[in-house]
């Protein structure tokens, strides 16, 4: 079946797609965006993490088919995306934007979003296989609480698993990242 | 397989009734797992996410009536007040991003024994909205469950939604796991306090092949708490009377060992369970108005 939705906003056209296959698949293996990891394909790990019309899901375990015409962001179109809200436009707009020229597409050469410096200022990247997920989920976070406890962030990212830093510089990270956001940095 | 898309209910249930055979699809945090896994190959996937009203919900002089894809989150964020039961077992479901797509109507259709939402939904009172292309019936959660991962659903019938009874008390739920996020129950318990008909009611999870009331449990605290005057005099419960209890929640169960925990430790665990969970409720039925406005 072909599958037409918005990846990073642009609009996508996914041909011959298998009618039982993830929005996972389909990201990394048609649309050639492999930022979204996958590790185990059951929801446990978080690190195919990306948003479905604004909200963070587990790609992995999404139909498909379930996203025709819908919005998706992964971390490839984070730096954009955060870029367009902190323009000051409204977070529905924001959800709608159009990423400029080809970079959004894979990622390089762009710039990086606040939560992508923080996690690299923390030292809160070893393997990697997580971050993508982890930044996905942290910047929802920051979006939905600017001033975040420690245990918002916990909850968070509890659906996130890391099997290198042992969590602490990751929190450290988001922290970070949720200081500068508050100075305007 | 086929990717039906109904963009509507009556087309869905249109779907379901020419193809019986077809896997409907909600979140898909379990139809998803099983087909990943090729544990599952569906000649039809239905896809229910394009029908609005289940992602509704409707607060009602005595229930709500919940669409059946309304996620987890939404119950924990918007319907604490009316159903404090079945938001804190939402909170207890994997993570973030499945409490985003996951919902009740997925939950009874897999009907899983640990499912989380089904202690809850026991303790509180509802009926299942289930309907087809002959009509309309509502099933009283009592007689949902009707084996391991079975559900009394006809081959052609969709969940449109749960009626709750909204709470008339305090309710809580508990559960035990190795750690707070992503945990399926070892087992599970939820408990409700119904001062308007001066009845508790229960709901075990993961203690039996279903989900299932500790009704002699029920029986016997209804009649002690009505003989002791308790509902008037709120006084704290009889330790003796709790423990008596603790014990009848713990015979309820009929449990198996398995990876997660043994027989006897989810016996025990259900008995220390519903004593703390009635102690808790107890504790804020005691300094509620309810009680005051009862002697008054
Ligand atoms: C990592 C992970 C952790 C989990 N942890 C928990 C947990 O802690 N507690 C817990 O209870 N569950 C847990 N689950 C299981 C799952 O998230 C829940 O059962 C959830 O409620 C399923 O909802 P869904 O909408 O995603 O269902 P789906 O996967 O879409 O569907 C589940 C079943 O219900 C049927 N169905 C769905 N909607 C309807 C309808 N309207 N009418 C008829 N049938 C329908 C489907 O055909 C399927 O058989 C977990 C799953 C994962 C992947
Ligand atoms: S790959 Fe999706 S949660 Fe692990
Ligand atoms: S950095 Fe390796 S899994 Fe997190």
């Amino acid at each position: 079946m072909r599958v037409n939705f918005t990846v990073n906003g642009r609009p996508q056209e996914a041909d011959d797609v298998w009618e039982g296959e993830s929005l996972l698949y389909v990201l990394r293996e048609r649309l050639g965006l492999p930022g979204s990891k996958n590790a185990c394909e059951q929801g446990e790990c978080g690190s195919c993490t990306v948003r479905l019309d604004g909200v963070p899901v587990c790609s992995c375990l999404v139909a498909a088919g379930q996203v025709e015409g819908r919005e998706v962001v992964t971390v490839e179109g984070l730096a954009d995306y955060a870029k367009e809200r902190s323009c000051g436009t409204s977070l529905q707009d924001a959800q709608h934007w159009s990423a400029q020229g080809q970079d959004s597409q894979t990622g390089e050469g762009t710039e990086l979003a606040p939560i992508q410096q923080a996690f690299i200022d923390a030292g809160a990247v070893q393997c990697g296989f997580c971050t993508p997920g982890l930044l996905v989920a942290a910047d929802e976070m920051l979006e939905r609480h600017p001033d975040p406890s420690d245990a918002d962030i916990r909850e968070a990212l509890s659906g996130n698993l890391c099997r290198c830093t042992g969590y602490e510089k990751i929190m450290d990270a988001v922290r970070l990242a949720a200081a500068r956001q508050s100075e305007g940095v | 397989m086929d990717f039906l898309r109904p963009a509507s209910w009556e087309e869905a249930l249109a779907a379901k009734a020419e193809h019986p055979t077809a896997v409907p699809i909600a979140g898909g945090t379990d139809v998803m797992v099983e087909i990943n896994f090729d544990h599952r190959r569906p000649e039809y996937l239905l896809d229910l996410t394009r029908i609005g009203e289940l992602y509704e919900w409707e607060i009602g002089e005595e229930t709500v009536r919940l669409g059946a894809s309304v996620p987890y989150t939404r119950i924990m964020e918007d319907l604490r007040p009316e159903l404090p039961g079945l938001a804190l077992a939402s909170h207890t479901v994997a993570s973030p991003q499945i409490r985003n797509r996951g919902g009740v109507g997925g939950n009874l259709g897999t009907a899983s024994p640990a499912g989380d939402a089904h202690p809850a939904l026991l303790a509180a009172g509802a009926e299942v909205e289930a309907e087809s292309v002959r009509g309309s019936r509502l099933i009283p959660i009592d007689d949902f469950y009707t084996g391991v991962k079975r559900n009394a659903l006809a081959p052609d019938e969709l969940i449109r939604a749960v009626h709750i009874k909204k709470a008339d008390g305090p309710q809580q739920y508990s559960k035990v796991g190795t750690r707070n996020a992503m945990v399926i129950a070892v087992c599970a318990f939820g408990l409700a306090l119904h001062p308007s008909s001066r009845t508790v009611r229960t709901g075990i999870g993961s203690a039996a092949p279903t989900p299932v009331r500790a009704k002699t449990a029920e029986e016997f605290l209804n009649a002690a708490l009505d003989e002791g005057g308790f509902w008037d005099n709120g006084k704290i419960i009889t330790p003796s009377v709790a423990k008596r209890f603790a014990d009848l929640c713990a015979a309820a169960c009929n449990p198996i060992d398995d990876v997660r925990g043994t027989a006897s430790y989810r016996r025990h665990a259900v008995g220390v369970m519903a004593r703390r969970t009635l102690m808790w409720t107890w504790e804020s039925y005691r300094g509620t108005a309810a009680r005051t406005e009862g002697v008054a």
